[in-house]
């Protein structure tokens, strides 16, 4: 029982984390709730298909199908937390307006929420077909009774959702006004770390070149197996082994959304400084 | 037409075709049973690539997962899968299946 618990928490963790980053990167804005209760639905109902149809998947594209799919599903991630804080840093004045009225609990703002809708569902879609062939494998098999395998499984599900929820509650002890500075940062990190992900998958599928199979091994530190690896794996793309392309992938990933964010005038930054005129050129670009 | 597309497709695979047959791809086969790997330790040559085709025999699916090869990859129930890899330099390089960590492990000695 606590083994199918241990495979289905590790299974679920990267899910349930993204979700908690996610909602407190949305904090306030309406309608939050429906993008991503619906990314959820859509990534289950998305996770079932794919477990359904594994075998054709796993054939298609002379074999390469799930690395593609998954490849595919992972760049896509990437766009959508790249627009999501490229939007932030445009918008960085009505954020931080929001912010402070979020302070005085008044919800309103927008934000790209169809962006974080397709995050959600694609991390959920990813995790959750693995997920359900697992758990069909364990309820097909005889080596544990139903009662054993549904209680591991929900002690599973349980634990991973309950690392998200924690995710989320410590964001939430964040002053509001910093918050979305600080969920701003998890989200470059994520997206690095997934983008590392998605490099992988396409070594795997012999599309991309491994430039190298260990670029270093901190395994004998902190194995990625184990749930606190898991746990960094998904926050700031820990690996204890990576390939050189992974490497390259994170570095590459963490530039491309980073400086746009950084060359993107921030009105509010502007503010408080006397001197800049290079700054106010832009600030005129922006207006 | 057809008989173009089929010349076409021909001369393709020659080009392409050629070079692999020439270095003749070595293709290794680890099977699935009863959530075990047959064979557990798998004997390659150091410094080539290879292919390895994974069958699982059982009727539920694995994950072929191997930290020290970079690979994780389902097998469908019943179903099989093909990885390309190496070259490998000489060492040993352990793999399991995700599912069944207990049961189903194995090692590629490469030599």
């Amino acid at each position: 029982m606590l083994a199918i618990a241990i495979i289905v928490l590790r299974e679920v963790l990267e899910a349930s984390l993204i979700i908690g980053i996610v909602l407190a990167a949305s904090l306030g804005v309406v309608g939050r709730g429906a993008w991503i209760g619906g990314g959820v639905i859509g990534g289950l109902a998305g996770a079932g298909a794919v477990a359904l149809f594994a075998a054709a998947i796993s054939d298609a594209f002379s074999g390469t199908g799930q690395e593609l799919l998954n490849a595919g599903v992972l760049i896509l991630a990437v766009a959508m937390l790249a627009w999501h804080n490229i939007w932030m840093a445009r918008h960085a004045n009505e954020v931080t307006r929001e912010a402070n009225a979020l302070g005085k609990a008044v919800a309103t703002g927008q934000r790209p929420l169809i962006a974080l809708g397709l995050v959600v569902g694609s991390a959920v879609l990813r995790e959750g077909s693995e997920t359900v062939l697992f758990v069909y494998g364990v309820a097909t098999s005889s080596s544990e009774t139903p009662i054993e395998m549904i209680l591991g499984g929900i002690l599973g599900i349980a634990g991973g959702a309950a690392l998200g929820v924690a995710l989320y509650m410590g964001l939430l002890r964040i002053p509001v006004r910093r918050l979305f500075a600080v969920t701003g940062w998890m989200v470059l990190f994520l997206a690095a770390g997934l983008a590392s992900q998605a490099a992988n998958f396409l070594v795997q599928a012999d599309l991309l070149p491994a430039l190298g199979q260990d670029i270093w091994d901190t395994s004998f530190l902190l194995s990625e197996t184990s749930i606190p690896g898991r746990i960094l794996h998904t926050l700031i793309g820990y690996a204890a082994r990576p390939q050189g392309i992974q490497v390259l992938a994170f570095i590459a990933t963490l530039a491309a959304i980073g400086l746009p964010m950084w060359l993107i005038v921030r009105p509010s930054d502007n503010r408080g400084r006397t001197h800049g005129t290079r700054q106010d050129g832009k600030l005129a670009y922006k207006g | 037409m057809r008989s173009r597309l089929l010349s076409i497709a021909l001369a393709l695979s020659a080009v392409l075709g050629a070079p692999s047959l020439a270095a003749d791809p070595l293709q290794y086969t680890l099977t699935i049973k009863d959530h075990v790997f047959a064979p557990t330790d798998l004997e390659v040559p150091a410094g080539q690539k290879f292919e390895l085709r994974v069958v699982n025999q059982d009727k539920t699916a694995e994950e072929f997962e191997s930290k020290d090869l970079h690979r994780e990859k389902i097998i469908p129930g019943g179903g099989a899968i093909t990885l390309v890899l190496g070259p490998l330099r000489p060492g040993s390089y352990e793999f399991f299946g995700e599912f069944n960590p207990k049961t189903a492990r194995g090692k590629i000695i490469a030599r």
